[in-house]
């Protein structure tokens, strides 16, 4: 399987998105620099988290109109799969990849936790090997999460099964006690309409071993590997 | 040419600054403090000297770049 990670100014989560792809599928993922414009023949694209351009402006946007991101939107709508993780998701969102933004959490302070997210439809190649109902334990780390979108986008997603992760406990309850940052529908991972898109807010790279978080997140990367 | 653009937060979008800067006023002893929303200001100068050609390529900034509109509005605001 080949790999291209996205690296932008004010990235910071690469190396470990580069070590949990190479643990579960055994190649090294390249990183690519954001002047680059070409990305083609990988099959997995992914925009890891940090605070890319120092989150000027808004979180993601000033990444969001780099050339690189118009080679990964060139390459999903070819059908390759893409995966964008906490500020990556956000990334997405600001090219229109995704639906809805991800704004300033709803408690105005920067969450950095272990948390539980509820898998909520098993999707090949982002869920691994999770199934519908599988709750994880991850970590967040992150000032805007709260993810919004309007009603009819929301209902959209939930119609199209495309509510992927919803933040929960770790019996897989998921309600109002259960929402760290204020997401509509508790949403914590959501894909586009293709299938072939993912956005995430929880760090499963950091999920990958057991004396740095537990390595529950490597249950979806079990599946990332099998991409090609 | 120079261009203020005022980004906001859409009506029925909450702002969670908004509020605390609300809350902050009332602390510090200032009454009848409604709704308090929070936006930003950017300004641009532009090379263009004719007003409608300006205000046309405001707009695609704001579009494109400067608002996200899925939950902001835009004003733009001509200063000279």
């Amino acid at each position: 399987m080949k790999t291209a990670i996205t690296v932008f100014p004010g990235t910071n989560r690469e190396r470990d998105m580069a070590a949990a792809i190479e643990k579960a599928s055994g190649s090294k993922p390249d990183l690519i620099w954001h002047g680059e414009s070409d990305l083609a023949g990988y099959d997995l694209i992914v925009v890891p988290g940090g605070f890319s351009y120092g989150d000027y402006l808004r979180c993601g946007a000033m990444a969001g109109n780099s050339p690189i991101m118009r080679a990964v939107k060139q390459q999903a709508e070819r059908g390759v799969a893409v995966l964008g993780v906490c500020n990556g998701f956000q990334v997405l969102t600001e090219t229109g990849m995704l639906p809805g933004v991800l704004m300033r959490n709803a408690g105005l302070k920067f969450i950095c936790k272990m948390t539980h997210i509820r898998c909520e439809r098993s999707h090949a190649p982002f869920t691994g090997s999770l199934n519908q109902g599988d709750v994880i334990k991850v970590a967040v780390a992150h000032n805007e999460g709260n993810y919004f979108a309007d009603e009819d986008t929301l209902d959209r997603l939930e119609g199209g099964g495309r509510v992927v992760f919803r933040y929960s406990n770790a019996a897989g309850l998921v309600d109002a006690t259960t929402n760290l940052n204020g997401s509509q529908r508790n949403i914590a991972g959501i894909l586009n309409e293709s299938g072939n898109v993912m956005g995430m807010m929880p760090h499963p790279e950091n999920a990958i071993d057991a004396l740095a978080g537990g390595v529950e997140g490597l249950k979806m990367f079990a599946g990332l590997a099998g991409t090609a | 040419m120079k261009a203020n653009v005022t980004v906001t937060l859409k009506r029925g979008v909450l702002d969670p600054q908004g509020k605390a800067i609300g809350h902050a006023l009332e602390g510090l002893g200032f009454d009848g403090i409604g709704e308090v929303r929070q936006g930003k200001l950017i300004e641009v100068e532009l090379a263009e000297t004719d007003r409608k050609a300006a205000q046309a390529k405001l707009d695609e900034m704001c579009r494109k770049l400067l608002a996200n509109t899925v939950i902001e509005d835009y004003a733009i605001e001509i200063v000279e």
